[in-house]
């Protein structure tokens, strides 16, 4: 058994709630962009299938920093789960290496998507979720963590301008198009509130001015919403019914088939290169 | 009724002090989202620092039927090219 680390416990905690926000960041942009590159080649017009892999590219490559950051943060503390080493993960190995409970993504990521209409209403809540949490993200008192979310920013600003621009006009647009989006925003809406949920150790991480508390987001992110749902004639679903757990790697049912369809290769090929 | 998703003329200026050039087309149902198209279609290797779009139908293009009466008079005007002065060795760049 590997013995308990020398340092006190308020660095060991602050450290693992550190490691826990790079997995909760990277794991959400990895899912969401293993998602949105199921669409590429099916996307409703060429050049809505280009701007999907787009955002999933971008996404991969945020998901890239976060992890690497979480994998040197995990090895510098000696937290690494791998009993009696001191292998450091990489972003792929955290990618292709854990299971399902280990993963923090946000349950909104792993929804799956029917239509292309629940394509577009998740990547919106999550766009309007992901630019308040990286912008309040910019200020971390982390400096790796500040730079990571400055670099992201740039690009989720973009991310949110393209969505809310079609999910006004999809929303606001011919019957069908309404019925499909207003469908996809009661589906998902349950599944989306978890993302400002408080845990453990968050309130560390806002003591030391690393992250503001995930519910810090929740109002300004929600009047944001009511305006653009407003404009897009949609009505925002009554239920506050929360979907939650998802910081404990609690998970949905759907998610271990993304996981298995993502992970296939290196697992039947371990370090396999080409 | 009109086409819901016309065709869009793309132009885009690689740098300061360039002219927009243009570089392709995409379909699109308005102004804001053929914008965005162009910059998801056309400036994904850094290729841009502004774009133009315009409806392709707004376009008034010349006829190919008129080629002739329009260009070949121009073929044999050499005067018309300003070839016939010594430049300077010392002016570098003209």
């Amino acid at each position: 058994m590997k013995p308990s680390p020398p340092t006190n416990n308020t660095r060991h905690d602050s450290t693992s709630a550190v490691f826990e926000l790079c997995l909760n960041m990277g794991d959400s942009a990895l899912i969401l962009a293993q998602q949105n590159s199921k669409w590429c080649g099916h996307a409703p017009i060429l050049e809505e299938d280009i701007a999907f892999a787009n955002i999933a590219l971008d996404l991969i490559g945020q998901a890239r920093f976060w992890l690497d950051l979480a994998g040197k943060i995990e090895a510098d503390a000696g937290l690494s789960s791998v009993k009696g080493e001191r292998n450091t993960r990489d972003a792929d190995a955290l990618a292709y290496g854990r299971d399902a409970i280990e993963f923090r993504n946000h349950l909104i990521t792993e929804r799956p998507h029917p239509d292309f209409a629940h394509a577009l209403m998740r990547q919106f809540l999550f766009d309007c979720w992901h630019e308040a949490r990286l912008g309040g993200l910019c200020q971390s008192a982390h400096n790796a963590i500040a730079l990571i979310a400055q670099k992201s920013l740039v690009e989720v600003r973009y991310h949110l301008e393209r969505s809310r621009n079609l999910i006004i006009r999809l929303g606001d647009g011919s019957e069908e198009s309404h019925e499909r989006m207003q469908s996809a925003l009661d589906a998902l809406w349950p599944y989306f509130g978890g993302v400002f949920e408080d845990s453990a150790g968050d309130q560390v991480l806002a003591e030391g001015k690393v992250a503001p508390l995930p519910s810090t987001h929740e109002s300004k992110v929600r009047g944001a919403l009511e305006a653009d749902f407003k404009a897009a004639a949609l009505s925002l679903p009554q239920s506050e019914h929360w979907q939650r757990g998802a910081r404990q790697g609690h998970h949905g049912e759907h998610f271990g088939l993304i996981l298995a369809e993502m992970q296939f290769l290196e697992r039947a090929y371990p370090g396999l290169e080409w | 009724m009109s086409n819901p998703w016309p065709l869009w003329e793309v132009f885009i200026r690689a740098q300061f002090g360039q002219a927009h050039r243009h570089v392709g087309s995409l379909h699109a149902p308005d102004a804001k989202t053929a914008i965005n198209h162009a910059r998801d279609v056309y400036t994904r290797r850094n290729e841009g620092l502004s774009i133009w779009v315009v409806e392709a139908e707004k376009i008034i293009a010349s006829q190919p039927s008129d080629k002739g009466p329009y260009f070949d008079p121009s073929q044999n005007k050499i005067y018309r090219h300003p070839d016939f002065y010594d430049i300077p060795d010392e002016v570098e760049k003209i």
